[in-house]
């Protein structure tokens, strides 16, 4: 039992990661038709802008020029990577995918890909080839409750991770951008008859996915500090699994099958010897998705490209 | 004179679908153009919109404003032209209430809340409707809800694209009679229409365009009684 609730515990910090990128993902896929391949390298970017702007205020902490506890550190880092990192998906999505909007859809597919090789590379370039570690900011404490075993690390990531996915959710519902969004992933072609401006409503979508993966980047290295240019990419395609799962257009969904992926994977582990990990998790998800191909909150669109 | 179209010309896939047409709308006017399916209508409404590229020549004036400077949701937020396209393209996954509130995205006036109180006044099976998903209306609910949308994102110059399209006569009756009144609120109409009878008994002048070409233009009465009309148009 105490090895299950461990299990439990260690899933949902797995599926937090998860949640978070696949949340992104499923918002660009559903309202730009489009696979944001270069997704999980904003995950990567996310974490080491998160560790130059951790650094930065370290070092102002300790010249006296920020008396801030390092809690508040923490979250300083999160919110400034996260405004930082939604520049550099805005940025991807004004030179990347606008000028092939209405190229075929696989030539913006391989417009991510290529953005992604870019970001991983630019980083090696940027930085070279070794590995850097995120300054721990906040000192781990181990808490056991009847024999399972919670970190505080822990707690803030799963907090943080439903936090964000939680404000996700009700951006889009309850907002006038957020009734852009779910406009927009029903028929982009006849939004602009309503005064929407498509290019505002893409920009503003791949800033919100941006910076919900340099949350789940910085998350991540909270737990895991070591960081190298191709973190993102095994991430990447895991959370793209998690955003199809999830379903078009529902932001629950991501958010829950991103979990649930956590789950699967953790618990095929626990099952079996964790070299088979992803064999056994991936075939549990390729049976889901046979039996449901849209997902499991999949929103209905219209099939009519044009007016 | 509120629109002046010149030399419009637009072309799909290099098969030119507007041959160099211009007309003229004054404020206040309901204007009508009828012709065939494929004459060109629909695509004259998404030019003026902005929805579809016109080719070099084409002139376009809206009030002392060069059209082809404005993208195609600035002339819904900057120059209140709106436009019920062919099929309405209600966002079905909306409800009838988020449907309106979408189409005043980029108002930021008082007059929202009014203006979508008219709208339910106008309709009241909207109002009924009010929280219904758009893709459970009936079609004559759809139209109603399609006609609201665009009285309250652009009030200037509505630009309606066959909007008796699949209603039964008695909804018919009640869309046409709200586009009345919204019109002798101030509201300019430029409609499409293959049903030529209804669209000229409704409007005040109309225009007939056959194969991209303007034919023949006049006053309702006149292009009724025109014996070539009569014979094209309204069943000999």
């Amino acid at each position: 039992m105490a090895l299950f609730l461990q299990n439990l515990v260690n899933a949902l910090q797995w599926g937090s990661f998860y949640a978070l990128i696949a949340l992104g993902y499923s918002m660009v896929y559903s309202i730009l038709m489009l696979f944001n391949f270069a997704h999980g390298d904003i995950f990567m970017v996310g974490a080491y802008i998160g560790v130059g702007v951790a650094f930065v205020l370290i070092a102002m902490a300790s010249q006296g020029a920020l008396a801030l506890p390092p809690w508040a550190i923490l979250i300083l880092t999160i919110l400034f990577a996260m405004i930082l990192t939604s520049f550099v998906g805005m940025l991807v999505e004004r030179i990347g995918y606008r000028p092939l909007r209405a190229a075929p859809r696989a030539s913006a597919a391989i417009t991510g890909l290529m953005i992604g090789i870019i970001l991983e590379t630019g980083n090696l370039a940027l930085l070279g080839a070794r590995r850097i570690r995120f300054p721990s900011l906040i000192d781990t404490t181990v808490y056991e409750v009847g024999g399972v075993f919670i970190t505080n690390t822990k707690i803030i990531i799963v907090v943080v991770a439903l936090l964000l996915a939680t404000a996700m959710h009700l951006f889009v519902r309850k907002t006038k951008w957020g009734l852009a969004m779910r406009a927009m992933a029903f028929d982009y072609v006849a939004v602009p008859l309503m005064g929407v401006s498509v290019n505002a409503i893409a920009a503003l979508t791949f800033a919100l996915g941006s910076a919900l993966a340099a949350a789940a980047g910085i998350l991540y290295a909270l737990a895991y500090p070591v960081l190298d240019p191709y973190m993102g990419i095994l991430f990447g395609w895991k959370a793209f699994v998690a955003a199809i799962l999830g379903g078009r257009g529902s932001v629950m969904g991501a958010t829950l099958a991103g979990f649930l992926l956590g789950f699967i994977e953790i618990f095929a582990a626990m099952i079996f010897p964790s070299s088979l990990r992803d064999l056994i998790a991936y075939s549990i998800v390729l049976l889901i998705l046979i039996v449901r191909p849209h997902g499991f909150f999949g929103e209905p669109y219209s099939a009519r490209l044009r007016l | 004179m509120l629109l002046s179209v010149e030399n419009l010309r637009v072309s799909y896939d290099r098969i030119r679908a507007l041959q160099g047409i211009g007309f003229e709308i004054d404020e206040g006017e309901i204007v009508c153009i009828i012709g065939a399916n494929g004459a060109g209508k629909s695509t004259t409404l998404l030019a003026i919109s902005r929805m579809v590229a016109v080719e070099a020549g084409t002139r376009m004036r809206y009030r002392d404003k060069d059209l082809l400077q404005y993208s195609a949701d600035k002339v819904v937020s900057q120059l209140a032209i709106s436009h019920v396209p062919e099929g309405r393209r209600l966002f079905d996954n909306l409800t009838v209430m988020e449907n309106l509130r979408l189409a005043c995205f980029a108002r930021r006036d008082a007059g929202i809340k009014p203006d979508i109180d008219r709208v339910l006044a106008i309709f009241p099976r909207l109002a009924e409707r009010e929280h219904q998903k758009a893709g459970t209306l009936s079609g004559g609910e759809q139209q109603m809800l399609a006609v609201g949308r665009a009285f309250v994102s652009g009030r200037e110059l509505m630009l309606l694209d066959e909007p008796s399209m699949g209603l039964a006569p008695l909804m018919m009756k009640t869309v046409f009679d709200a586009l009345r009144e919204i019109n002798q609120e101030g509201t300019t109409i430029l409609l499409v229409e293959q049903n030529a009878q209804l669209a000229l008994q409704f409007a005040g002048r109309g225009y007939v365009l056959e194969n991209g070409n303007l034919v023949l233009e006049g006053k309702s009465a006149d292009l009724l009684a025109d014996p070539a009309v009569k014979q094209a148009y309204l069943g000999g």
